[in-house]
């Protein structure tokens, strides 16, 4: 124990005399640079994010085979990974569910960041009542069934992308609320702060200058493991029909629609499939690789 | 001890109540009713009689009283869906099987993922670390139903050594819902599990262990594995409601005729019975559960105080 308080008093004096305060974040990149699965994965995620921006230029819809329900297998009559059920061009579908996918997942944690840092700062930094109020309502997000919230809310505001994503990220904040919340009671016992309000720093300047920064970092992680969740919820909504409505495209409703054609057209639901697995196995070891560079205690 | 589990216990039966209002308010919020025109064309005489029939012509806060009276008494109503039968019916017939399933896929992936957790962490950075770790990323990140698409693929479609779905005719239909539900618990287990003994393994008591001439097995099984179950049973306590309550994926994709679905179909078809009783039934698994994991935690470890 006396060991790691020494190495944190260390850590704590030594960049103000010697080194200038931005070298987290050069040691961070460094590291998760000697990270090979990691920049793998982050390599993979560019890729994606290229083909999510660029997939109207990619592929340009709508594509139908003639007669429009013709199903073809990949290869065939020159779809190159060949058509759904209604004999749209696979390759463009899966491009613009990786578009969708992305939307989502994106979009989901930047709602659930504003919302779930707001009620956790305010909850770890005011206290008191704020803090018994906002818990009270983080236990009751928990002891709902997500799917079944989910669900109630999508019914209230009928289907599409953007309500797709309001939903989800109405479940979605509860994490990060709870994660500042825990940063910043346990920020708030340490020495430093103890030491700016000692000197008399007024409460708005500790939270901003000293307990905000010191908070970003699991945030960040959480934020970035948080996109392959949300992309998940979303699949799984569209894989039961009650997600992204037709005709933007969606991984998991091409899933869903593809158990009724197993038998015969394997690929309509294999290719979606090792699509979504593709897109949450790159994003979560981004997610590991930036925890393990920005949070060097916790590797091993 | 005793104050503590009442503390807990009026704790969870304020959440309880909480839950109940606050699907009750949003259940009735959202459009649309459970006897609508789309689901059933009826003369307005005849839609009133109904909806008198079943209270739902009261003030909101009457009707909840009334539900929360009747349910108190274990009388949780008739599904609108299904009016034959009663919600607690329903909830008989299809839990079990649910229950079935998940109790087994509990069993075989926690006790699965703790063992192969073990020797990745006894052979660490060997090819087993690596396989095991590969295995529990996959499970962890892909969804299961993907996962079942693949098993399907593969073992049903494309080698036909297992039946493609159904429940109850042959016992290799549990096979392949139990690896696409619990292959991403086994990868919660097997993970922590490994973390945990890898951070034991450099206590000072395992030196001691190990100095003092004891075999390698016993160091592993009586002193490390003990002293990493902790962290273990925090994360895989609460994925257990999950498991027992019916996966909806798997239960479509397998075609198990379990309660998942009717978390999905109730909310679909506004069967308010049927919406207020898996809610309340989750909410009660959660509180349970939690405040289970509480008390293990102090039969484990003794340092562990509760307040």
């Amino acid at each position: 124990m006396s060991a790691i308080a020494t190495k944190d008093a260390v850590t704590a004096v030594d960049p103000i005399i010697s080194r200038p305060p931005s070298n987290l974040w050069r040691d961070a990149a460094i590291r998760f640079s000697k990270n090979k699965l990691a920049m793998g994965a982050l390599i993979i995620v560019g890729f994606l994010v290229f083909l999510a921006v660029f997939a109207d230029v990619l592929a340009p819809q709508p594509n139908f085979a003639r007669p429009i329900d013709a199903r073809k297998f990949p290869g065939e009559a020159g779809y190159i990974l060949g058509t759904d059920d209604v004999g749209r061009d696979m390759l463009k579908r899966l491009i613009h569910g990786i578009r969708t996918s992305l939307i989502v997942g994106v979009s989901v944690q930047a709602i659930a960041l504003v919302i779930g840092a707001a009620l956790g700062l305010s909850a770890g930094f005011i206290g008191g009542w704020v803090d018994f109020f906002v818990m009270r309502v983080v236990e009751l997000f928990t002891a709902i069934p997500q799917l079944l919230f989910a669900l109630f809310l999508i019914s209230i505001f009928g289907g599409g992308m953007f309500n797709v994503i309001l939903a989800i990220a109405l479940i979605a904040w509860v994490d990060i609320c709870r994660l500042t919340r825990a940063q910043l009671f346990s920020l708030r016992e340490k020495e430093f702060i103890e030491a700016a309000r000692a000197v008399g720093v007024p409460s708005w300047q500790i939270a901003w200058r000293h307990l905000l920064p010191n908070a970003l970092t699991p945030l960040i992680i959480a934020v970035t493991l948080g996109i392959p969740t949300a992309i998940f919820t979303e699949a799984g909504l569209s894989f039961l029909g009650l997600g992204i409505d037709e005709p933007t495209a969606s991984l998991g409703k091409m899933v869903g629609v593809s158990s009724a054609y197993i038998r015969v057209y394997w690929h309509m639901g294999l290719l979606p499939t090792l699509m979504i697995a593709l897109i949450m196995l790159s994003f979560s070891f981004v997610g590991d690789g930036l925890r393990d560079a920005l949070d060097p205690r916790l590797r091993k | 001890m005793v104050a503590y589990i009442l503390k807990r216990l009026a704790g969870l039966a304020f959440v309880f109540f909480l839950v109940s209002v606050v699907a009750f308010l949003l259940m009735h919020s959202t459009p649309g009713g459970p006897f609508d025109e789309p689901n059933m064309p009826l003369p307005p005489a005849a839609k009133a009689n109904i909806l008198r029939k079943y209270g739902l012509d009261q003030p909101l806060h009457i009707q909840y009283i009334n539900y929360i009276t009747n349910a108190l008494r274990g009388d949780f109503g008739y599904s609108f869906s299904n009016p034959s039968e009663t919600v607690a019916q329903i909830i008989g017939r299809t839990w079990p099987i649910s229950i079935t399933l998940g109790g087994i896929t509990v069993i075989v992936a926690l006790g699965s993922g703790i063992v192969i957790g073990i020797l990745a962490a006894v052979r660490q950075n060997t090819i087993v670390d690596y396989v095991a770790t590969f295995l529990a990323t996959l499970g962890l990140t892909v969804p299961n139903f993907v996962i079942a698409l693949w098993l399907i693929l593969v073992f049903a479609v494309e080698l036909q050594w297992l039946p493609i779905g159904g429940w109850g005719e042959d016992w290799r239909q549990i096979i392949m819902p139990m690896i696409a539900l619990g292959l991403g618990p086994m990868g919660i287990a097997m993970r922590y599990t490994r973390a945990s003994l890898v951070d034991v393994f450099t206590a000072d008591y395992i030196r001691t262990a190990r100095a003092k001439g004891l075999a390698e097995r016993m160091v592993v099984m009586r002193h490390a594995v003990k002293n990493a179950l902790i962290p273990i049973i925090t994360v895989l306590g609460p994925r257990v409601p999950d498991l027992i309550t019916g996966t909806i994926f798997v239960e479509t994709m397998f075609r198990v005729p379990g309660l998942g679905k009717f978390f999905v179909e109730s909310v679909l078809d506004r069967d308010y019975p049927m919406i207020m009783a898996l809610t309340l039934l989750i909410a009660a698994l959660w509180g349970i559960v939690y405040l289970l994991t509480d008390l293990l935690y102090t039969l484990i470890d003794p340092r562990v105080k509760l307040t």
